[in-house]
């Protein structure tokens, strides 16, 4: 019975990797699209879902991933070099700034989180002569037609999401998890009986911009074209939450469930509602705030996830 | 003479500043929530204020009243029937809420004004003081704006209202148990800061080009302005208005007008890990 879950998510995996051979381009797309909000969502679990910090900082390590790994092809590195390249950037950015910012608590911290997302945006656009400014930046388009690269990425974002969610699996049954959640819980009491606090809330911090970076590059030269404003974007920051919110928080399939339910949505319902995006976008959030406070998952088990 | 315009403009800017942070920071130190449709509403009030200006040929400063008004009675709506429900719950829940509800104000505005720049163009001349020279619609505007915050000021210290909700923001049982009820007094203050926020608006909007595309721009500047005067008081908002007025003008005088929105973000991180309880700020206030 405790693994049916699994299955259910390895079979969902399979679907995602077998589009290509059954269905069109566009379809490959959402695919791909599915699989990298899936790892972006499991990875705002871990600072936002286990240790409950309201971190917005989502796009920053996005866009911080998409940059540098933007600039780390341009500069003659191979793409797959580049993209591990970026997340380590981004990881090692995470872990440096986490030490300062996440001494704060509540909506300081939520407010340092979205900060964060400005300021670099705010670089990005101003330092025209490294990061092309607000014009933006081109990446080198992977050759070998529209087939093939949609493949290439397809199989590269199910990968992160893969890694994501063994993380989170591992980070679940672990030491982490279980301090992370004591956190959650009640922060002061978990620093009295021993749980090294600050060194957990970094390690998570880092754990969720490491996929973030990888995505972030990945995407950069799936699209071969970058801009300040599009990769340090304030919608993604909030989205990704509240996929996590809407899938249940603090759980192995939550973030899975909901970043599913969300992008589907999304390419049904808002595709025809193009005027009215973000007015759906906020009425989805203030439903699902007072109507589903725990999660889809909730409404499966009554165990809850809260 | 040159420092002395571009200290001219800080404060002008400043006293602007004070006025957008000081709804803001009260909603913060009182009801324990960060209200993401603070720059909307600022914006609306600038529409608002633009279009009586331009269809009616209000001034602008006369339609600041009932503009205020009309915001009041949106925040005090939406905290009642809303934000009520959950405003004990924890900071991820009301942060998420307010900025799902600011999405959907966007998103009409964007639409019913579309987001081209507007801006009340008044002509009053100006003042020229030995080489400092000093528009006058914006010196009316940054005197309007300090005496709004005075009037905040002085209906927290001495009206009934006022002394309930610092008695809630205090402590919210021990308010209750006296008889207070907290569920309204949160309604009003949401009320008090979507009301100057919508003044600030209109007085925005004889000073900048108002447009949706700032909102975030403004509730940005009402983050780091609380962060660095301190949360929850109308004296903190003061100091860090101010001071963001100036930083923002010296740095747009040595390193040009991007770096300018820069410098405040990067001294608010900063401030933020060095003294999270601002400049004049007290401790205790989460």
């Amino acid at each position: 019975m405790k693994r049916l879950p699994y299955v259910l998510f390895a079979l969902w995996m399979l679907a995602l990797a077998a589009s290509p051979f059954l269905a069109s381009n566009y379809i490959v797309k959402i695919a791909t699209f599915l699989a990298m909000y899936a790892a972006l969502a499991l990875s705002w679990n871990f600072i936002g879902g286990y240790a409950g910090y309201p971190s917005f900082s989502t796009a920053a390590f996005f866009g911080l991933g998409a940059y540098s790994g933007a600039l780390m092809q341009n500069a003659g590195l191979w793409v797959g070099a580049a993209w591990v390249g970026a997340a380590i950037v981004t990881t090692v950015f995470a872990a440096l700034l986490g030490f300062a910012i996440l001494r704060m608590r509540g909506h300081y911290f939520a407010i340092a989180s979205i900060a964060l997302v400005e300021v670099l945006m705010l670089i990005a656009s101003t330092w025209a002569g490294f990061t092309g400014g607000g014009e933006g930046l081109n990446v080198k388009i992977m050759p070998g037609g529209p087939n093939y690269i949609g493949r290439v990425f397809l199989y590269t974002m199910l990968c992160i999401m893969l890694a994501a969610f063994i993380a989170t699996v591992l980070v679940d049954r672990g030491r982490l998890g279980f301090g992370l959640r004591c956190i959650q819980q009640n922060e002061d009491a978990a620093d009295m009986v021993g749980v090294d606090v600050t060194r957990y809330k970094t390690a998570a911090f880092a754990l969720s911009a490491v996929f973030c970076g990888a995505i972030g590059a990945a995407y950069a030269s799936w699209v071969a074209y970058i801009s300040p404003v599009d990769s340090f974007s304030i919608l993604l920051t909030l989205k990704v939450p509240v996929m996590v919110l809407l899938g249940g928080p603090g759980t192995v399939f939550g973030p899975v469930i909901g970043s599913a339910a969300f992008v589907l949505m999304e390419e049904t319902i808002w595709a025809k509602f193009l005027d009215y995006h973000q007015a759906i976008l906020g009425v989805i959030i203030v439903l699902l705030i007072f109507f589903l406070p725990g999660g889809l998952l909730r409404l499966f088990s009554r165990r809850g996830a809260a | 003479m040159e420092y002395g315009q571009v200290l001219a403009n800080g404060l002008m800017l400043g006293a602007i500043y004070a006025c957008i942070a000081v709804g803001f920071s009260l909603v913060w130190g009182v009801l324990n929530v960060i209200n993401m449709m603070h720059g909307s509403f600022i914006i609306l009030g600038g529409y608002l204020t633009f279009f009586a200006w331009l269809h009616l040929k209000v001034n602008p400063f006369v339609s600041l009243l009932p503009v205020a008004a009309v915001l009041f009675a949106l925040g005090y709506l939406i905290q009642y029937a809303l934000i009520n429900r959950v405003v004990t719950r924890p900071v991820l829940t009301t942060l998420t809420l307010t900025f799902g509800l600011d999405m959907i104000l966007y998103n009409f505005m964007n639409l019913g004004f579309t987001a081209t720049p507007r801006r009340i163009v008044l002509d009053l001349g100006r003042l020229d003081l030995g080489g400092v020279i000093l528009p006058l619609d914006r010196v009316a505007a940054m005197g309007l704006a300090l005496v709004l915050t005075g009037v905040l000021y002085a209906v927290l210290r001495t009206s009934r209202t006022g002394r309930a909700i610092v008695a809630v923001r205090m402590d919210r049982d021990a308010a209750a148990l006296m008889g207070i009820r907290v569920n309204r007094v949160y309604a009003i203050t949401f009320g008090i800061g979507a009301l100057m926020a919508g003044a600030c608006g209109a007085l925005a909007a004889v000073v900048f080009p108002i447009t949706t595309s700032v909102t975030g721009l403004f509730l940005g500047k009402a983050f780091v302005i609380c962060v660095i005067g301190g949360l929850g008081s109308v004296p903190g908002a003061l100091v860090g208005g101010i001071a963001l007025g100036l930083i923002e003008s010296l740095a747009g005088h040595w390193l040009g007008p991007q770096s300018a929105i820069l410098a405040g973000f990067l001294i608010m991180l900063v401030l933020l890990i060095v003294r999270p309880t601002g400049l004049v700020g007290k401790k205790g206030y989460e």
